[in-house]
């Protein structure tokens, strides 16, 4: 009987093992439309860390004679500008290229900001429950309720003669703004996902093992959440982007001579009955970054879906 | 004897455990097994398990559940014990509330004490409960499929009540837990030990999970339907495998199940549960050979028999369990007794001895002089 132990020697074979994120990124890499998502957004990334070097001009090089034979700006394809200039001369490609640096910033940083508050907030409510769940929801239904963009105006206008204000050109500041406003979605979503892991079976497993609840929520609850999570990051970037270039439309955050995507529009609104290139360029970007992240995440959300599983 | 104890420990003798550090020891009891669990040699006490008038109840909007009703037994080191019962007798609950696992709300443990190995752990405070989960407590759970965590290899989580309780290095914890794997029988164990459990079958999951019960080498093992959700044949080896290390490590056992015959391979002794409490208490042949409570004879006689005529339908006893919701002053089996006597529906009889030692009965009939024989 002892020798009972040995019996499932023999059926296992060499097999190499495949963890949960690999078997998410075989179903991911099926999908078409997240391909080509991801293709965008990595083109994306590459244009916003390495514009400076790729762009035709540098962003904020003017040429007004260049300018003068057409009395205002240049159009599309013409004296090597691809997508012509503004009617201080200034090269439109290259300025877009170095709006993608901002709108790529701001993605990033919001959706930082939106963990850093998101999911603790959420963890915590979802995890303790009773009162604590009670206060810190009611807290957020208080943020949610608050007008999105006055309360980002507020922010900026209040913090802008702080060192906070300064930096990054003020830039920072507008981003954390956006960020403050965005972490509904996410703590809600944190907090579900907890309620609902934390009466499995296997935290009661961690329990009787004598792992404290810090542990619990940390090693054994988030990482479960984790797929969730992502999905909700990548689909919530184009809402911080879009935020961003309202922003800047209001004339909010990027300052002359920099501009992102907003400010571009902004400023080429003025020019849209005879060089509309200089509104539909920028629009173009913006809804090009906005879709492909949006791909992407649906993509994601399919491929972590557990529920969709074997599915295809 | 304070000279024996420090030649002791000059010799190198008792090792000394390191206790986890985010402990906060509290509670006077707390100090006691802070100091038991940092000299292994101890044996402070004459059984490792006193159970005492233990009642635990759920509070839910319909009313207060009875589900474990002032219950008392003991439990030798190394022994193994048995809980027999329908579903939702209490046998789980009484398993929770061993180590105050019980969910709250709605449930509490109300009243009773709980003495293992000499400390009252219902002194303890919630923190240093958890110097015994785990330690000193190992818990295997009903379905393997779900009590693994899915996103952690199983390595990880074999290995990190080690962390927890033994101060051990990740290295020297990756090394027990591969150790580990391979004693509850997985091959390759060194390999599996980054697998997730997904890519482990049932049965082998199931091992994972003794794995981590007796990571730290406990001296309770709680094993709560360890193979109800397993296939027939794994069943026998997963018992066999509890078996085995249990007499190895010379870990007690208390086996939860509703399967007569496994209670009867594998115990020394039996408590059979019904409604909250229990009816039959005594060594695994009184139990099975001279019953004297008429559940038991109506569990033993539900089993299917190998001599079964074909086509016979499967014996059951009558009736359903009674709600416990404000059980009444009778006998909670009265309803369904085919024996059933005026007394029985007026007082609940006490769990009294009968002819053989630790035979412990809770029957009016058969208590000398009754009608039942």
């Amino acid at each position: 009987m002892a020798t009972q132990t040995q019996v499932l020697e023999a059926p296992v074979a060499t097999r190499k093992s495949s963890g949960l994120w690999r078997d998410a990124f075989g179903r991911l890499v099926k999908n078409r439309l997240a391909i080509v998502g991801l293709i965008l957004v990595a083109l994306f990334a590459l244009v916003a860390l390495f514009g400076p070097w790729l762009a035709p001009y540098p962003y904020q090089q003017q040429d007004v004679a260049a300018t003068a034979p057409y009395h205002g700006p240049i159009p599309p394809l013409t004296d090597g500008h691809v997508l012509g200039t503004d009617e201080l001369g200034r090269d439109l490609l290259s300025r877009i290229m170095d709006g993608a640096q901002i709108s790529f910033a701001v993605a990033m940083v919001v959706q930082i900001v939106v963990l850093i508050i998101g999911i603790p907030i959420g963890a915590l409510a979802g995890w303790f429950g009773g009162r604590m769940d009670n206060y810190l929801m009611r807290f957020t239904d208080v943020i949610y309720a608050f007008p999105d963009l006055l309360f980002i105006i507020i922010l900026t206008v209040a913090f802008r003669e702080t060192w906070f204000g300064r930096a990054l050109d003020g830039l920072l500041l507008v981003f954390v703004a956006i960020g403050i406003t965005s972490w509904i979605t996410m703590a809600r979503l944190v907090r579900g996902q907890l309620l609902s892991l934390k009466e499995t079976e296997f935290v009661e497993a961690a329990k009787a093992i004598g792992v404290r609840d810090r542990g619990i929520v940390s090693r054994h609850l988030l990482p479960n959440a984790i797929g969730p999570v992502i999905v909700a990051i990548t689909l919530g970037i184009p809402g911080a982007i879009l935020a961003e270039a309202t922003l800047a439309f209001l004339g909010i955050g990027a300052q002359a001579p920099r501009a992102s995507w907003g400010s571009l529009i902004d400023d080429g609104r003025d020019f849209i009955r005879g060089d509309p290139h200089l509104v539909f360029f920028p629009a173009l970007a913006v809804a090009i970054a906005l879709l492909s992240f949006t791909f992407l995440g649906d993509g994601l959300r399919d491929a972590l879906d557990p529920k969709l599983k074997g599915k295809q | 004897m304070t000279v024996t104890d420090d030649q002791d420990r000059a010799a190198g003798g008792p090792a000394v455990t390191e206790l986890p550090e985010d402990i906060t020891i509290a509670t006077e009891e707390g100090r006691r097994l802070a100091e038991q669990l940092q000299d292994e040699s101890s044996r402070h006490a004459r059984k490792l398990l006193e159970v005492k008038n233990l009642s635990t109840h759920f509070f839910t909007s319909d009313g207060v559940v009875h589900a474990v009703d002032d219950i008392s037994f003991e439990l030798d080191y190394g022994e193994t014990l048995g809980l027999v019962g329908e579903s939702g007798c209490g046998k789980s609950v009484t398993a929770l509330s061993l180590t105050r696992l019980v969910p709250n709300p709605p449930g509490r443990i109300v009243s009773g004490e709980i003495i293992f190995d000499g400390v009252n752990i219902m002194k303890l405070s919630g923190e240093e409960m958890r110097l015994l989960r785990g330690k000193r407590i190992g818990f295997i759970f009903q379905d393997p499929m779900t009590s693994l965590n899915p996103t952690l290899t199983v390595g990880y989580q074999i290995a990190e009540s080690t962390r927890i309780h033994m101060g051990l290095s990740r290295k020297a914890a990756d090394d027990r837990a591969a150790e580990l794997l391979s004693k509850v029988g997985i091959p390759r164990a060194r390999d599996r030990m980054s697998d997730y459990p997904h890519q482990f079958s049932g049965g082998m999951r199931q091992r994972v999970m003794i794995a981590i019960a007796l990571a730290c080498d406990p001296m309770l093992l709680l094993a709560d339907e360890p193979t109800t959700a397993l296939d027939v044949t794994i069943q026998a080896q997963i018992l066999e495998l509890i078996r085995s290390l249990s007499d190895e490590f010379g870990t007690a056992v208390i086996l939860i199940t509703h399967d007569l015959g496994i209670a009867a391979g594998m115990c020394n002794r039996v408590n059979v549960m019904y409604a909250g409490r229990i009816v039959e208490t005594g060594s695994v042949d009184v139990i099975f050979e001279n019953p004297r409570m008429p559940y038991a004879w109506g569990l033993l006689d539900s089993l299917p028999r190998l001599d079964e005529q074909k086509g016979a339908r499967l014996r059951t006893i009558e009736g359903l369990p009674p709600d416990l919701i404000n059980p009444g002053p009778e006998c909670r089996f009265s309803p369904r007794c085919p024996y059933v006597r005026d007394i029985c529906r007026t007082t609940e009889p006490e769990l009294s001895p009968r002819e053989e030692e630790g035979h412990l009965a809770r029957c009016h009939g058969t208590e000398p002089g009754g009608w039942i024989q």
